[in-house]
């Protein structure tokens, strides 16, 4: 014992003899199949790819299921993606059938690759957070059984990213996805003032507040604060360095759906998602509400974008007015920014569409 | 309900996508700790609300990161899991594993947590999820011996992460695992002993792809990118338009900056190499014709981050182009100059986009030693409000 910061194990010993050999040697690669990808070097030496679901919470049962096929397959190696697929890795064609069996074995999905509806992102929710307004494991459980063909078939226009946190802390960076789900509060905190005098400091929790909503209790032999709740909007940041304010909420606590953000900068710059369903209520555990809306909209998406477009450059070109339109998604007054850039978003030209 | 019935629960071992609930009961039939989570789990689906307290402050010997405090507010039905922290572990670069060392974790965490796990965290670590106070030394001290130690929390580094780059991906114009590796191996004090503002996160992505989604959750943002021109192998595009591509809808019209034209009689993709914004769009849907350059580095940008608290955040452009090479001594300066910044004049939990937004972007370049180009903004300002000294 007592060493520190050594740091993480290097990464070459984790590299198979196949990649250590071909880094930075790749010349192209084509998607085989969905979830199968074939990377060729400037070597001729060839990599095959296959890219499996996981749920993310996993047990180490799971994670030794997953070396026993790479002990048979891949030379003993493997990786997984930031979108927390399993990729296993080997340079042996005839190998790749067999992973796939193994995979069916295991009731693991095959693809996640080119114009599908790959792993959803997520956070911790009700497993494992204190801020949490919805949980997001069963959340994506259910999205994904629902878009599951999305996952092993790349029949869309584009990608299809989603994600999902669950609260606005947004763990999971949610909020340049093609479609983001994330739990929100609908009440303000229940202030317990002996907590507050025995955990929080006051002036801190004062200040952590964006709108200012937070003063001092008007009762002056009262050591606590109160919530002006007209001007309160259910961040949580209070929370966050007060533990004595939480927000949660059965009946109020739900989730707000967002659309036609992306990261890469293909064609258009990345884009942020904007909101699209300001709020529906928490419906454990498999949030029919949200799964509804959100396969309503990839369907939609899927039968009217031109090819190559995603969601986001999609709503560019038809116009927000014709998405809620096309998706029955009523437009509220909840929709119209009323935060710090807010009077960039209103719309400064005389073109629209009906 | 009797004990240790989940019906909720049940609901979501059902359909066709892998269910975490299944990986809980794989546990909770051999751990008492796993037990107790999938009891508090079905609670919260039955009272809607989350069973978990704010963390207290736990940790092991040495570590001011690493480890998040959990516990539940039913510790007298779920005794179990009434202590219930996490572990951060710094995953390899890339997310590359060799099964013995992914063994040894599974065993360390058989011993002294509840066996789950998330692989892995959305900033990358490993997780590792619950174990109690007393285990947590012991449980760290096996891991350092196995090679492995702990990722970032709090007002700290956070773990570094990134895209494939150069060990799977053609397109990758910079090193992102050795550029990750070695920042995490420079930089672990940084990462283990939080005492900035707020967090701090640096990500790479090879090419403007942005796989790592850099841009949108990095206050630091290195993304791979390159200065001369794409390289065509006109016989190769003609391969994909006999086989039949719509080069002009597909790929010529959608260039963003009309840098494409194909000459339907030479049958020749022409390239206006000084129009190209290097979008990456051509090159993804033609990948055997098309390649990024050859002079290659990295755009650095910054400022990236989540809604909380004013708002969300795209990084954006701060060094246009830099060499990337081992050591990387310039990103390491830089780096330096912008947390010693930030240190000083950030507010606690202010990000560094939102410091910059509040002193203006002009002061923070000045601070920092940076000449203004345009390639930083879109345009140049509207307004006539300007501080002339
Ligand atoms: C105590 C409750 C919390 C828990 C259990 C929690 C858990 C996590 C976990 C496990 C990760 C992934 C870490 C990794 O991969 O290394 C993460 C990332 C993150 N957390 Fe939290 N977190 C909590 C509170 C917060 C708070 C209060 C904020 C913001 C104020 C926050 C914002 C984020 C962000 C922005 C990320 C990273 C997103 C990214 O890199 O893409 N979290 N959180
Ligand atoms: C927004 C537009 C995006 C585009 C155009 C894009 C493009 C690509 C391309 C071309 C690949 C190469 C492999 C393949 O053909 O399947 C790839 C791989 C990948 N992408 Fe993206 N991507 C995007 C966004 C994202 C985002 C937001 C994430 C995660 C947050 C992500 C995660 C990944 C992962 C994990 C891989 C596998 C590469 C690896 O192994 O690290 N992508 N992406
Ligand atoms: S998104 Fe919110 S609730 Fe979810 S893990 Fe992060 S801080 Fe917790
Ligand atoms: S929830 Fe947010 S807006 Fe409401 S009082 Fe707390 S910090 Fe202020
Ligand atoms: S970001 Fe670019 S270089 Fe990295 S994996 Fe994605 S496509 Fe490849
Ligand atoms: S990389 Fe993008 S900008 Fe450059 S030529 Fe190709 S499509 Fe046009």
């Amino acid at each position: 014992m007592g060493r520190t910061d050594i740091g993480p194990p290097n990464y070459q010993d984790m590299l198979p003899d196949v990649i250590k050999k071909n880094y930075g040697k790749w010349k192209y690669h084509e998607i085989q199949r969905p979830g199968v990808l074939k990377h060729v070097s400037e070597s001729g030496d060839e990599l095959y790819t296959v890219r499996v679901g996981s749920p993310r919470l996993v047990s180490i049962d799971f994670i030794r299921d997953l070396c026993d096929v790479a002990d048979k397959y891949c030379d003993g190696y493997l990786r997984f993606t930031s979108r927390y697929n399993v990729e296993f890795l080997t340079d042996k064609k005839e190998n790749v059938q067999g992973i796939i069996a193994e995979m069916e074995r295991l009731g693991l999905p095959v693809g996640g690759t080119g114009n599908s509806v790959s792993n959803i992102v997520h956070t911790q929710g009700w497993i494992h957070c204190h801020s949490a307004a919805t949980d997001a494991s069963g959340i994506v459980k259910a999205i994904m059984d629902e878009l599951y063909d999305y996952f092993t078939s790349m029949k869309l226009p584009a990608y299809v990213r989603i994600a999902v946190a669950c609260c606005i802390n947004m763990c999971g960076a949610v909020h340049c996805s093609d479609l983001a789900i994330v739990g929100v509060h609908t009440k303000p905190p229940k202030i317990d003032h002996e907590k507050v005098l025995a955990q929080c400091e006051i002036p801190t929790t004062i200040q952590s507040c964006p709108t200012g909503a937070i003063r001092r209790h008007p009762d002056t032999n009262i050591k606590s604060v109160v919530v002006r709740e007209d001007l309160c909007m259910y961040c949580a940041n209070c929370y966050t360095v007060c533990p004595a304010m939480p927000l949660a909420d059965p009946i109020g606590d739900g989730v707000a759906i967002y659309a036609g953000g992306k990261v890469s900068n293909a064609r258009k710059p990345p884009m942020f998602s904007r909101m699209v369903v300001p709020y529906l209520p928490n419906n454990p555990p498999r949030w029919p509400e949200v799964v509804d809306v959100i396969k309503k909209i990839v369907e939609v998406y899927a039968n009217h974008a031109k090819r190559y477009e995603r969601m986001g450059e999609w709503i560019e070109r038809i116009g927000w007015e014709k998405f809620f339109k096309l998706t029955d998604i009523p437009f509220t007054e909840h929709h119209i920014d009323d935060f710090t850039h807010a009077v960039e978003t209103y719309r400064t030209t005389t073109q629209f569409k009906w | 309900m009797a004990d240790g019935e989940t019906p909720l629960l049940d609901e979501l071992e059902k359909g066709p996508w892998p269910s975490y609930v299944k990986e809980i009961k794989r546990m909770a039939s051999k751990n008492a700790a796993s037990k107790d989570l999938l009891g508090i789990q079905e609670l919260s689906y039955k009272d809607k609300v989350t069973h978990w307290k704010h963390g207290g402050i736990v940790g092991v010997t040495g570590y001011g990161a690493g480890v998040i405090g959990r516990y539940t507010d039913m510790p007298d039905k779920f005794p179990n899991a009434a202590a219930f922290h996490t572990l951060r572990i710094n995953q390899p670069a890339g997310w590359f594993y060799n099964t013995k060392s992914l063994r040894t974790i599974c065993d360390i965490w058989e011993k002294y947590g509840s066996g789950m796990t998330n692989f892995h965290g959305s900033t990358g670590d490993i997780i590792l999820l619950g174990t109690t106070t007393e285990n947590l030394q012991p449980c760290f001290d096996a891991l350092t011996d196995a090679g492995f130690d702990l990722g970032g929390s709090g007002s700290a580094l956070r773990t570094i992460s990134g895209c494939v780059g150069k060990a799977r991906c053609e397109w990758s114009s910079i090193d992102t695992l050795d550029i990750i590796y070695n920042l995490t191996m420079e930089f672990q004090d940084e990462i283990h002993r939080p005492r900035w503002p707020y967090k701090f996160k640096i990500k790479t992505s090879g090419c403007p792809n942005d796989c790592s989604a850099a841009i949108a959750r990095a206050d630091f943002t290195i993304i791979g990118t390159w200065k001369d021109g794409l390289r065509i192998d006109q016989e190769k595009v003609r391969e994909y338009v006999d086989k039949g591509m719509d080069i002009n809808g597909l790929i010529v019209n959608k260039c963003p900056t009309y840098a494409l034209e194909w000459d339907g009689k030479s049958r020749e993709l022409k390239f206006y190499e000084d129009d190209c914004v290097r979008c990456m769009h051509c090159i993804n849907k033609m990948p055997k014709a098309i390649r990024p350059g050859v002079d290659t580095g990295a755009t650095i940008l910054i400022g990236g981050k989540a809604p909380i608290i004013k708002g969300a955040y795209l990084s954006w452009v701060l060094i246009p182009f830099m060499k990337m090479e081992p050591p990387y001594d310039e990103v390491k300066d830089l780096l330096r100059k912008i947390w010693d910044w930030w240190d000083e004049n950030g507010r606690t939990r202010e990000r560094l986009a939102e410091l910059i937004e509040r002193v203006g972007l002009k002061t923070f370049l000045k601070e920092i030693g940076l000449k203004p180009v345009p390639q930083m903004v879109y345009k140049p300002r509207a307004n006539p409000y300007v501080f002339l000294k």
